[in-house]
């Protein structure tokens, strides 16, 4: 039995390591290309395979003739469902640290095709395009069954998913009769949204070096936010023991949730390299990227009824989205709508259906990033039907209790968001008519939205060495894939121990170091960090107790809470001429080195009693061509509560990329697929559109001043979700202003614009 | 990897017989031979699989990377001067706004480094089909259907198209040399000869896997610019899904000569609208001796886009192109000269 840690023993006041915007520890490895990635690992025998997809999206494979590729010199292996080794065979051997409820895919496991681009072979060969050259010659035919891909042709037999994945959480129970309220309020918007499947598409594309060392034994480069998660996929699927197996993922060329759960290239290097006994290294193409999970289609109803006062009567967010045949995938969509705002009655419905695609995979805010985006273009359309300011109704229904659980927020500075959100954007200065401001030929519009995320902690495991140097090294199997790890680790570590940041090292990306979960939710600052912060705690004892016992008592009567940590030194808070380098101290007490584990917990019975969040208010201005009706976004305020920042640089950049990420959701994103193939079709960088550098206008985060003492001893929320929440929202609802009409399906192409009357 | 020969050409005549050499085979093919120059689009096929030839010419020594002052008071483009020294050329920014104008609204700054005049002419298709060799497309596939009839259809053709193919050019440049009557010089193993713009490339018809009329033992060595190059009212206006690195969804290309508030010349092309940069002599006549009103324009885009059809996604072409060309008019007639 773990004790659970006391109440909150704060972070030292500032004047530490913690807030200061530092640049990234690992910045210089990154831009001089000495950083390297799972697919720039090499080895003398290193072996490539290219995988082979399927052109079908349900079927059975009647045939695989990979004759013709075998016969080419320097193909080593074709591997397929009919020459694979034996596999594990339970469900839960192939589950990962991410899988929901269901039987998760099984790469060459049988004749079954499920989706379209579903891997059925991998040609291994001595040089990539040999592979590639050779993966064309395989042939492949199939007995195509009838698919559907469509969600809006399947809506209707959506089912109500239970508990089926870590994290989610089914809608509450309504609260009185909401539908009967939407008949007798007296201001009613009932409206229907839709967003499109979305593809996470980091910059680095998903691929694994694994390297077969003499003794048998693997070292995998593998692109993946946890390597553990991968360690333990490998080891239950191949039925291999954890010492046969180490897999490192160190730099991460972003991921945004594609590397929650192990891909199949990883399975495919694996299976070759354990085969063959020699290094494999297997990387996906970009069209392959569009092969596995990816933000789930949604089609949503959010119904709402106000008292002319703007106070909510009523509340109805329905949603649906899509999943396998073979897993549950769920999110929280609706939730949030509950959560956010009080009305006398709620009534929140959330289900899936089945369609033959893979797998959706949580993706950057997964199911906020969806489900607010509805209630906040809602909330817009209703303040238009009170004619009342958007913000002012937003504020009129504000909860700091949550009304899904009774419970209070842990902390909630979404007013303050507003405030200082709208004194940097101007809102007072908006003329609220839509079309009433203009710019030369362009309609402007000034939209607003609040976003919100969790405040999750996960257990996690941290080891730290104080060296007769004063170097510390502090380690965790977490991951950086961009957004600051190291960095804000490394801040807090020093800060702990009053060291400068350039004698601390952070070591992450590495199954053999101590355990963290995956990494993703926005939990990484707050159960690493704190783990960080734990284990540097339970190192600073032992220095303290070896100060106080040293010989000649050079501390005099001072006690352990009188003891500073500060510039690499110990000093009496009592009398600050009694001071020692911390090196001193060890070398006096005869402390070579000072080595701590330590695991952190989150405070579950504080955390039991409230809701904790991170909130934001988000404020766009968009530029819409009269003429045409193409858009900019021209100017993003966002304001973000997420209690104490650790640093406002990465912490900064977070919220930057997220934004940018908004406006490509708002108006780019889009996965077009052909329903009669089942596939996706703009499946390259070239069509499947994200922004570009003139797509972004001016954007400004505001950190929002917020403590917090029951989300953990940092007092940190975690940023890496809450930048997207409702940024698609309020691009919608300025396009509204600019132009008077309303697009409720995503994203708001000119297409759209036009055929709802716009500009 | 698929293999294929390489060699590099210091001549045109060197280049002409390296094709012949290796048995050209039909125009239009994946294992024809090809020249490669930019490489920006044909790398990117044959790593698809979409294109398969058996040998290259490299023709990047031979000498036509120059532009120099063409007959009759007109500009040549060499062949083999990339995109992006063409765009900031001097005589081409002072003389031929609309060309800078049309090349810099496409692609990336990369891309259009790398990419040559002849070699933009020629560019394939961006339709999704033809790039996914898991699909039917009748231009990659001859015979084999146009999944973009009935499928995913939001950037391809609502004019010129065929029941066989619905695909678009995908070139700025294009559009801005048809809309100043360009002609291209090729050379081939019969000799020289001149193509007015409009002939080089073709609508789909049945035979979709042919883009141009050039045949495969034809090289482009130039392309002339003729004198008049509606420095004073012209514009390029490009409506796309995001502000750069995306093919037009609708464009125009507009040069207008107004004397005394009259227009006495008037080219308008369109681009992303059909398997070619479109014009209609009719529509521009409409123009001709008129003062530039918005009347006209309107009548001028009807008049364009008769016989305009969707095929579901793309519907919104036929308004949106309807509002470019209005639009891209009427900056052109209100142009100040700068």
């Amino acid at each position: 039995m773990i004790a659970f840690p006391s109440f909150p023993d704060r972070l030292e006041t500032p004047g530490g390591q913690i807030g200061r915007p530092v640049n990234r520890v690992d910045g210089r490895l990154k831009v001089t290309g000495a950083a390297r990635y799972a697919a720039e690992h090499t080895a003398p025998d290193l072996a490539h395979g290219y995988i082979v997809s399927s052109a079908i999206a349900k079927g059975r494979i009647t045939r695989i003739d990979t004759s013709a590729a075998l016969a080419l010199p320097g193909v080593l292996a074709v591997f397929t469902h009919e020459n694979r080794p034996d596999l594990a065979w339970f469900d839960r051997k192939w589950k990962d640290e991410d899988s929901p409820k269901g039987s998760p895919f099984r790469p060459l496991y049988d004749a079954t095709i499920s989706h379209s681009f579903q891997p059925v072979a991998l040609v291994v060969a001595e040089s990539f395009e040999l592979a590639r050259y050779a993966a064309r010659l395989v042939k492949v035919d199939y007995a195509a069954e009838p698919h559907q891909t469509d969600l809006a042709a399947v809506h209707r037999d959506a089912f109500a998913p239970s508990k089926d994945k870590g994290g989610f959480q089914p809608p509450p129970r309504p609260r009185g009769d909401a539908d009967r309220a939407l008949v007798e309020a007296e201001v009613t918007v009932d409206c229907h949204y839709s967003q499109p499947a979305e593809y996470h598409n980091p910059m680095e594309m998903h691929a694994s070096t694994v390297l077969y060392n003499d003794d048998g034994t693997l070292t995998i480069h593998d692109k993946i936010q946890g390597a553990s998660n991968s360690q333990t996929y490998v080891c239950n699927v191949f039925n291999l023991p954890k010492s046969a197996v180490r897999v490192c993922s160190p730099f991460v060329g972003g991921a945004f949730g594609s590397g929650l759960r192990p891909q199949h290239q990883l399975f495919m290097a694996v299976l070759a390299a354990t085969q063959l006994k020699r290094s494999v290294r297997v990387e996906l193409s970009r069209p392959q990227m569009f092969s596995f999970g990816h933000r789930p289609r949604s089609l949503q109803r959010v119904a709402l009824g106000a008292h002319r006062d703007g106070r909510l009567r009523t509340l109805i967010h329905e949603a649906v989205q899509e999943t396998s045949q073979f897993e549950n995938y769920v999110e929280i969509v609706v939730n949030w709508s509950g959560q956010q705002y009080k009305a006398d009655t709620t009534r929140l419905d959330y289900r899936l259906a089945r369609l033959d695609v893979y797998t959706p995979l949580d993706q950057r805010a997964p199911g906020a990033a969806t489900g607010v985006n509805a209630i906040e273009m809602a909330m817009d359309e209703l303040a238009y039907a009170l004619e009342m300011d958007p913000i002012a109704l937003r504020l009129k229904n504000h909860t700091d209790i949550d009304p899904n659980t009774g419970r209070p927020f842990s902390s909630k500075e979404l007013r303050a968001c507003f405030a200082q959100g709208a004194e940097r954007f101007g809102w007072s200065r908006r003329n609220p008519v839509p079309r009433s401001m203009r710019q030369g030929r362009d309609l402007v519009g000034w939209g607003v939205a609040a976003g919100v995320w969790d405040a999750m902690q996960g257990q996690a495991e941290a080891r730290a060495v104080l060296g007769l140097d004063g170097s510390l090294m502090v380690a965790s199997a977490t991951a950086d894939i961009g957004t600051g790890t190291y960095t804000v680790m490394s801040q807090i570590a020093a800060d702990v121990l009053g060291l400068p940041l350039e004698q601390v090292r952070f070591r992450l990306g590495d199954s053999a170091l101590p355990t963290a979960p995956i990494e993703g939710g926005s939990w990484t600052v707050s159960s690493v960090g704190s783990a960080v912060k734990a284990v540097c705690d339970k190192v600073r004892d032992r220095l303290a107790r070896a100060a106080l016992t040293l010989e000649g008592r050079p501390f005099g009567t001072a006690t352990a809470d009188d003891l500073l940590f500060t510039d690499g030194c110990i000093q009496s808070r009592i009398d600050p001429a009694q001071r020692l380098p911390l090196t001193e101290v060890m070398r006096e007490a005869g402390l070579f080195a000072i080595e701590e584990t330590a695991r952190s917990l989150p405070y579950l019975l504080q955390r039991a009693r409230h809701t904790l969040g991170t909130h934001s208010a988000i404020f766009a201005e968009v530029r819409v061509d009269a003429d045409l009706g193409t858009v900019r976004v021209s100017r993003i305020v966002s304001a973000v509560a997420a209690g104490r920042i650790i640093n406002p640089k990465t912490a900064g950049s977070q919220i930057l990329g997220a934004a940018v990420w908004g406006i490509g959701m708002a108006l780019e994103e889009e996965a077009l697929t052909d329903h009669r193939l089942g596939r996706v079709m703009n499946h390259d960088l070239a069509e499947y559109h994200v922004p570009v550098n003139p797509d972004v206008g001016t954007i400004d985060v505001i950190f929002v001043d917020e403590e917090d003492r029951v989300v953990n001893p940092l007092g940190a929320k975690g940023v890496g979700e809450i930048g997207i929440v409702g940024v698609a929202a309020a691009i919608g609802n300025a396009i509204f202003h600019a132009t008077g009409v309303r697009v409720r399906e995503l994203p708001f192409t000119v297409d759209k614009i036009l055929a709802a009357g716009g500009p | 990897m698929r293999s294929f020969s390489y060699s590099r050409a210091d001549s045109v005549d060197q280049a002409l017989l390296g094709i012949a050499a290796n048995g050209h085979g039909p125009a239009g093919t994946a294992a024809a031979v090809r020249f490669i120059a930019g490489g920006t689009n044909l790398l990117d096929l044959m790593k698809a699989d979409v294109l398969r030839p058996s040998a290259l010419v490299d023709i990047n020594p031979l000498p036509l990377a120059r532009i120099e002052d063409g007959p009759d008071g007109g500009l040549r483009l060499g062949a083999l001067v990339t995109n992006a020294d063409t765009a900031y050329d001097d005589r081409v920014q002072a003389r031929y706004p609309l060309v800078s104008r049309a090349i810099l609204a496409g692609a990336s700054p990369q891309l259009r480094n790398m990419a040559s005049n002849g070699g933009n002419l020629l560019q394939r298709t961006r339709c999704y089909y033809f790039y996914d060799t898991a699909t039917p497309c009748n231009k990659r596939t001859p015979g084999s259907g146009c999944a973009a009839l009935t499928g995913v259809n939001r950037i391809h053709a609502i004019l010129g198209a065929s029941e066989h193919c619905i695909a678009v050019h995908p070139s700025d440049f294009c559009v801005a040399l048809a809309a100043l009557d360009a002609v291209v010089q090729v050379r081939g193993s019969d000799g020289e000869r001149s193509i007015p713009f409009a002939d080089v490339h073709r609508l789909p018809g049945d035979t979709p896997h042919i883009d141009t009329c050039l045949n495969a033992d034809e090289i482009i060595t130039a392309i002339d610019l003729p004198r008049q190059g509606f420095a004073r009212h012209f514009t390029y206006l490009k409506a796309r899904d995001r502000t750069s690195y995306a093919f037009a969804l609708v464009s125009a290309a507009v040069g207008l000569e107004i004397e005394a508030g009259t227009v006495r010349t008037a080219r308008v092309a369109l681009g992303g609208v059909a398997h070619k940069p479109w014009r209609d002599p009719a529509a521009e006549a409409l123009l001709v001796g008129k003062p530039p009103t918005a009347e006209t324009f309107a009548a001028v885009a009807d008049v364009l886009l008769q016989g305009a059809r969707g095929y579901g996604h793309n519907d919104f072409k036929i308004e949106l192109a309807r509002r470019v060309v209005v639009r891209a008019l009427r900056d052109a007639a209100e142009r100040e000269p700068s």
